[in-house]
C-alpha cells in the first residue's frame, strides 16, 4: 500500500467513489474504483441479473471531423468504417504494419464527416500520437476530446428501465451498437447501445461537471431494494463479466504482439474493404494460416488459473493464460490462452502450471455466457 | 474500522496466532480479508506438513488477486481447516473463529513472543496505509 510515484488521473466520480466506500486502485494510470462494499461477486452477479452502474469516464475519445474523416479513419482501422451509417457504432482495431493491435476501440458515425473514436483508457496518448502522426493533407480536424466526457456504463436486464426513467429518447428503439443524442435527466448526452459485460445495456456519454448528478440519480432511479436494486460495480467485475463474455482486453489477449486474427477478431478484419495499415500482412496471415489461437478453457480440477501461468499439453509449455479468473454468475475458474492451433480444439485435456502445480482444464468453446435471448 | 482481539498475536503479513497450549491457531486477520475482498479459494497444507517461521504454508484467493500465507512460527501442522475448501467465505464473516486455518504444534514456544501485539498490530496497520 505504498503511494504511487505518478500522480494519478481521476474521473470527475472520484469523490463519489471514495464516499461509496469504493477501493480504489491505480488502473492505465486512473484512480479507480475496483470495487465497492457490495463486492465483486455480487457486483457481477447483480449486473447479470438485473444492473450494475459503471464509472467509465477514464477512456478517451478523439474527434474527427472533416470531408476525408471516414476514409482517414478507414486507413487505420481493421473494420469498414465506411459501412457505417449516423448514428451507428462499430467495433474495431487500430492496426500496426505487422496486423497486431495498436488499441481497440469504438468508432460513433454522427455525420459523414464527423467520426468519434472511444478508445481505451491506458493507450490514450499512444493512440493519440499514432492516429495524428498519421495525417498528411485530409481535411480533417483531429482532436484529443478526452477531458470533455464522463461516461457512465449502465449495464443488465433492468439497464433499459433505469435509465428510460430519466430520458424522453426511446431506448427500446434504439438497436445494438446504435446511439442517440439527446438529454439524460435534463443534461445533453449521447446515449449508445453498447457494453462491455455480456448484457444488454447503455453507455452515457456527457460533460464531466455533470456526472455526479447522472450518477447519482441513476443510482436513485435504479433503487429497487438491497437484493434487486442497480448497484455500483467496480473494475474488477467489469473484468470478470467482460472474461465471462469472452471478450479481448487490451493488454491481456491483445497487443502490438498479436494479430488480430490470432485473437479470433476476423470477424473485425475487413480485408477487402480496401487499404489499411497491416492488411497486407493479415491477407498473408489469414493465406498461410495462424500459428496459434486464442481459446477459453475451464478449470477441471481444483484451482484458479491466473493471468501469465504457462499452459501445457502433453506436459509441453505451449502457451500463457491471457486472463484467468473465477467466473462470480458462471459459478466455475475460467480463462482465455494462446496455444498452438495443431492444439486448439475444443474438448482438449490441458494443464496450467498455477504457481507449480499443474491443474487440470479443458478448451471450450467462446464466449463462455451468452445471455438469453428475450 | 477493522477488528483486532487483544488475546492475539499478529504478524507483519497480516495473520494472527492464538496460542493454545503448545499448538497455535493461524489465520487471517479481519484487516487482511477485508483488503481482499471475497474469498472463493483457500489452499491450506495437509496435517504431518512441517513449516519454519516466516515460510508459505498456503493460499487465499480472492475474484482479483492471490496472496501468499505465511506462518509467523515454526512446527509441524497438526490439523487444517479442510471446511474453508467448500465454505471459503468463512474467512471473510469470521476470520478469528469459523474461518482459521491451520493449527501448528510449535517447535520453539519463543518465537511468538516476537509478534506484534493487538495494539502494535493497528499501529502498524494505519501506517502501512497512509
Amino acid at each position: 500500500m505504498t503511494a504511487p510515484a505518478l500522480k494519478l488521473k481521476s474521473t470527475a466520480l472520484n469523490s463519489i467513489h471514495r464516499k461509496l466506500g469504493g477501493r480504489m486502485v491505480e488502473f492505465g494510470g486512473w484512480d479507480m474504483p475496483v470495487q465497492y462494499p457490495a463486492g465483486t461477486v455480487e457486483e457481477h452477479v447483480r449486473t447479470r441479473t438485473h444492473a450494475g452502474l459503471f464509472d467509465v469516464s477514464h477512456m478517451g475519445e478523439i474527434d474527427v471531423r472533416g470531408l476525408d474523416a471516414v476514409a482517414f479513419v478507414n486507413g487505420l482501422v481493421s473494420n469498414d468504417a465506411s459501412k457505417l451509417v449516423d448514428g451507428q457504432a462499430q467495433y474495431s482495431a487500430l492496426t500496426t504494419p505487422e496486423g497486431t493491435v495498436i488499441d481497440d476501440l469504438l468508432v460513433y458515425r454522427f455525420a459523414e464527416d464527423h467520426l468519434l473514436l472511444v478508445v481505451n483508457a491506458g493507450t490514450t496518448d499512444k493512440d493519440w500520437d499514432w492516429i495524428s502522426s498519421h495525417r498528411e493533407n485530409e481535411d480533417i480536424e483531429l482532436r484529443n476530446v478526452s477531458a470533455d466526457y464522463c461516461q457512465i456504463a449502465f449495464q443488465g436486464p433492468d439497464a433499459l428501465g433505469i435509465l428510460q426513467k430519466l430520458t424522453r429518447l426511446p431506448l427500446s428503439e434504439i438497436k445494438y451498437y446504435h446511439f442517440r443524442e439527446g438529454e439524460v435527466d435534463g443534461v445533453p448526452a449521447i446515449v449508445s447501445r453498447t457494453g462491455y459485460t455480456g448484457e444488454d445495456g447503455f453507455e452515457v456519454y456527457a460533460s464531466p461537471d455533470k456526472a455526479e448528478r447522472l450518477w447519482n440519480k441513476s443510482l436513485d432511479a435504479g433503487n429497487f431494494g438491497a437484493d434487486d436494486g442497480v448497484l455500483a460495480c467496480g473494475l474488477a467485475a467489469r473484468n470478470t463479466l467482460r472474461l465471462e463474455a469472452g471478450m479481448c482486453l487490451y493488454g491481456h489477449e491483445i497487443d502490438e504482439t498479436t494479430t488480430l486474427l490470432e485473437a479470433n477478431l476476423g470477424w473485425i478484419t475487413k480485408l477487402n474493404k480496401g487499404y489499411f495499415i497491416g492488411r497486407d500482412r493479415l491477407l498473408k496471415q489469414k493465406e498461410e494460416g495462424i500459428g496459434r489461437k486464442l481459446l477459453g478453457f475451464e478449470v477441471t480440477d481444483r484451482g484458479i488459473a491466473r493471468d501469465g501461468q504457462d499452459v501445457l499439453i502433453d506436459g509441453q509449455r505451449v502457451g500463457q493464460v491471457t486472463s484467468g479468473s473465477p467466473a462470480p454468475f458462471l459459478k466455475k475458474n475460467i480463462g482465455m490462452a494462446y496455444v498452438p492451433v495443431e492444439f486448439a480444439n475444443e474438448g482438449r485435456a490441458i494443464e496450467i502450471d498455477v504457481r507449480g502445480r499443474r491443474v487440470g482444464a479443458q478448451i471450450v468453446p467462446l464466449p463462455f455466457y451468452k445471455r438469453p435471448k428475450q | 474500522m477493522a477488528n483486532v482481539p487483544e488475546n492475539l498475536h499478529y504478524s507483519k503479513d497480516h495473520e494472527w496466532v492464538r496460542v493454545e497450549g503448545d499448538t497455535a491457531v493461524i489465520g487471517i486477520t479481519d484487516h487482511a480479508q477485508d483488503q481482499l475482498g471475497d474469498v472463493v479459494y483457500v489452499e491450506l497444507p495437509r496435517a504431518g506438513d512441517e513449516f519454519v517461521a516466516n515460510e508459505s504454508f498456503g493460499s487465499v484467493e480472492s475474484v482479483k488477486a492471490v496472496s501468499e500465507i505465511f506462518t509467523p512460527v515454526s512446527g509441524k501442522v497438526a490439523e487444517a481447516n479442510d471446511s474453508l475448501t467448500d465454505e471459503p467465505e468463512k474467512v471473510n464473516k469470521d476470520p478469528y473463529g469459523d474461518g482459521w486455518m491451520i493449527k501448528i504444534k510449535m517447535s520453539s514456544s519463543g518465537e511468538v513472543d516476537s509478534l506484534l501485539t493487538a495494539a502494535e498490530y493497528e499501529d502498524f496497520t494505519k501506517a502501512e496505509n497512509e
